[in-house]
């Protein structure tokens, strides 16, 4: 039975690390870029939305498992306080923060009709820090013995990088245009 | 009152907010189309009312909401 929620454990944080990788990679492109098609920009905002909000219930998976399993001791208390696990705290810590600013993320968006603008994107900027955390814990926990495993934690680096670069120099149609009518000034 | 937010078959587009992503006109074809920058124009169309309820909820910008009047 332990074996089989570690494993489970496992899957369930690599599936949450693709999750994560995509769901980050789709809100680049939204904001980057307008797309010439505007199927093409619904469908991507609709993928955003989904896979970000579906990733929620994986994650809850993964650190309900990693809890429960007894074979390393991790307490109920470390799902949401960081530091506090009697394994690897620190890397297990990791986890915790990106779990902690995930909810948050999540929560806002749900909520995102009631709230302010700013609040919402304020919280859901913060998710270019919750994707490296949860890159690094990803990494450093997992288990060494399955290459497989590991590659794909590397390729989510790789994919997420890739995409923040392009993210930097990219200049949306949208704030351009703002930029060149402002500059017009009031005649 | 929900009740005439419910039935509301058409948007208003709020032209600050918009950021011109065109889902509105993925999602209301017969009331949105782009112009040339690919910012809405809206018709005097209506559409089914859940249609219009998923366009405001979709609208990356939040720039949609319900609307009963036409527009001028
Ligand atoms: C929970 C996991 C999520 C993550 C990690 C995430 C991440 C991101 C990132 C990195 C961006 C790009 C921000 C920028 O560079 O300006 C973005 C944009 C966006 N996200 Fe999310 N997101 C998540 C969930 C959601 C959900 C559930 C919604 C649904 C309301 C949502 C709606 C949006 C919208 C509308 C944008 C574009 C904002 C704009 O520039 O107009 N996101 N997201
Ligand atoms: S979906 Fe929203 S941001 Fe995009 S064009 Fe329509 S109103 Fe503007």
């Amino acid at each position: 039975m332990n074996e089989l929620l570690w494993y489970f454990s496992r899957a369930t944080g690599v599936v949450s690390m693709v999750l994560l990788t995509t769901t980050l990679v789709l809100g680049m492109t939204l904001s980057g870029r307008r797309s010439a098609r505007p199927a093409t920009s619904t469908v991507v905002a609709g993928l955003h939305r989904w896979l970000g909000l579906g990733m929620v219930a994986f994650l809850v998976g993964h650190v309900t498992t990693a809890v429960v399993e007894t074979y390393v001791s991790i307490g109920p208390l470390s799902a949401l306080v960081p530091f506090t696990a009697g394994y690897q705290p620190l890397w297990v810590g990791l986890g915790t923060i990106a779990f902690d600013i995930l909810l948050a993320v999540a929560v806002t968006s749900a909520l995102r009709h009631r709230i302010s603008e700013r609040a919402w994107r304020g919280v859901h900027l913060a998710s270019y820090l919750l994707w490296p955390t949860a890159l690094v814990h990803g990494f450093m926990l997992g288990t060494s013995d399955q290459p497989l495993l590991r590659l794909v934690t590397v390729a989510c680096g790789v994919a997420g990088m890739l995409a923040v670069s392009w993210r930097i120099q990219a200049t949306h149609h949208d704030r351009e245009h703002r930029r060149s009518v402002t500059a017009q000034g009031w005649s | 009152m929900p009740a005439a937010r419910e039935q509301a078959t058409r948007v208003a587009v709020d032209r600050i907010a918009c950021t011109g992503h065109g889902v509105c006109a993925a999602l209301l074809p017969r009331q949105i189309t782009l112009d040339e920058w690919g910012y809405p124009i809206v018709a005097a169309a209506d559409d089914p009312a859940v249609d219009v309820e998923a366009a405001v909820r979709l609208c990356p910008a939040r720039a949609l909401r319900p609307s009963r009047t036409t527009p001028q």
